[in-house]
């Protein structure tokens, strides 16, 4: 018998190739795969992300179990969409334009992925219209900007005004991160959120998905 | 030649680079390292302004100048030219002023995550260290790590042409803003990085200087070799839509004396400071 405990256990310390084998296992004895994922591996990922907070786990932790969890959630995808379950949301990901940094925007889009959402990277030096082109393709998603550069960041703002101009600001909520930005360079250019952690991107995502 | 340097009390380094460099005019998005073949002159000109300032080590254009982070401009093919001609428009600068210690940054590429391997980092330090031996360098200085790992590579590689390494790396997380992004902690990356062969150890970029003095002294209780500290000039704040850099070159040198007492053997600026900050350094520290 498949023990889903060692499911959470296996997110929560990386370990993917005991996460594929508890979760192949599991399915075969007809685990419920929604039931897997809600109650085993988010939880593991949460408490992945409350030991980040509180300084027991930092980059490597967070990235060999969301790893893991990625590696499970493969397994379950199939089926969940069998049955009808969507993502968490979708969300568009990028670092600005003229800058090339991307070690932060991976892990939050290696976060987003373990927690549930659907996401699509567009990379570096991405331009603001590129962007606006990507959140068009489908309604409802988040927008998240990273920036590591002082000379950079200002970007963000480009890239909401030319949400703006295609009229699509008020329906897309954004979220910024990177070394530079805080929370008064979030309240000032009017993003929605802001994390200074991967793992806080993903709360604040979830946040903003419930809010639009 | 650090024993030498170090004889004479605290030695004073440079300041920001980049800040100066898109002060003349460098594009946002563009390699600074490739102005070391374009520009000289303007880069030559941030590298004056330091010695003219009082820096005692000025450092070099090549802080991006490894394979990895070339590549990202498409300029792999010019690695080695990029890293001497850094080297000689610092000791052009320097005239005998000032010893010219060789920047080596990052390669924005994460190990554990698989985007690079540590035979292929070993190889791209190896190729940048060498040049800049061959440019002249006194010294190399392996800044701003976050991964012990790739900055052991980075000391490793620097080590292999002779020259004396200093390795720093950057403190910036935690609720205390004392481990690296990795979670590394000042006690494992003064022993770890000694070990690598760094004959001197230390920090830089990551937090305003007020965090330094506590980096400092651990880094001083944690081993034997001098301690370098670059520290940003405060936190960047907002204003008018843009970060700004608001501590004052005396504010900011008159905290110095408590990094020095802490343990500090060279000390700097990075983030938001300029030739202004260290003429302020210079001064407080000679009173």
């Amino acid at each position: 018998m498949a023990d889903p405990q060692e499911l959470y256990e296996a997110i929560l310390t990386g370990n993917a190739k005991q996460a594929e084998e508890v979760t192949k296992a599991a399915l075969e004895e007809g685990a419920n795969p929604s039931d897997l994922l809600s109650k085993y591996m988010i939880p593991a990922m949460d408490e992945v992300g409350s030991r980040f907070e509180c300084n027991e786990y930092f980059v490597p932790e967070l990235l060999i179990a969301a790893r893991a969890m990625k590696t499970a959630l493969e397994l379950l995808t199939p089926r969940l969409a069998a049955a009808g379950a969507k993502a968490a949301g979708r969300v568009v990901i990028g670092t600005v334009q003229g800058d090339l940094h991307d070690i932060g925007k991976n892990l939050v889009a290696s976060m987003l992925e373990g927690g549930g959402f659907k996401v699509v990277d567009l990379g570096v030096d991405v331009p603001a219209q590129k962007f606006v082109e990507a959140i068009q393709e489908e309604d409802g998603s988040i927008l998240a900007l990273s920036a590591l550069l002082t000379t950079t960041m200002t970007q963000m703002k480009a890239v909401i005004e030319a949400l703006e101009a295609a009229g699509i600001r008020e329906k897309t909520k954004i979220m910024i991160g990177g070394a530079p930005i805080t929370q008064q360079y979030c309240d000032e250019i009017g993003a929605d959120g802001y994390s200074d952690n991967a793992s806080g991107a993903v709360g604040m995502a979830r946040k903003l998905v419930g809010a639009a | 030649m650090l024993q030498e340097l170090l004889a004479g009390g605290p030695v004073v380094t440079d300041g920001a680079w980049g800040t100066e460099l898109f002060a003349r005019g460098l594009e946002v998005g563009r390699c600074p390292d490739a102005w070391n073949l374009s520009h000289p002159d303007r880069v030559e000109q941030v590298a004056r302004a330091y010695v003219e300032a009082g820096s005692q080590v000025i450092l070099t254009n090549t802080f991006g100048a490894s394979r990895p982070m070339l590549e990202r401009h498409g300029l792999a093919d010019r690695v080695a030219e990029i890293n001497r001609a850094g080297v000689e428009i610092s000791r052009r600068a320097a005239a005998g002023r000032a010893k010219v210690f060789a920047s080596m940054g990052p390669s924005g590429l994460l190990l554990i995550s698989g985007a690079t391997s540590p035979e292929a980092l070993a190889e791209a330090f190896v190729e940048q260290a060498r040049a800049l031996a061959e440019g002249g360098a006194d010294a190399i200085v392996v800044e701003t790590m976050s991964d012990l790992a790739e900055a052991r590579l980075a000391v490793a590689a620097a080590r292999a042409t002779g020259l004396p390494v200093v390795a720093c790396m950057t403190f910036d997380s935690g609720k205390d803003h004392d481990r690296t992004m990795m979670g590394t902690t000042p006690e494992q990356a003064a022993g770890a990085l000694a070990e690598a062969g760094a004959d001197a150890i230390g920090s830089n970029c990551g937090q305003g200087i007020e965090g330094f003095v506590g980096i400092a002294r651990r880094l001083r209780a944690a081993g034997d070799r001098p301690v370098w500290i670059k520290a940003n000039a405060g936190l960047p704040e907002v204003v008018d839509g843009k970060a700004v850099w608001t501590q004052t070159p005396e504010r900011f040198a008159s905290l110095v004396p408590a990094v020095v007492e802490a343990g500090a053997d060279f000390v700097g600026g990075c983030c938001g400071t300029s030739p202004r900050f260290i003429q302020a350094v210079r001064e407080k520290l000679s009173r």
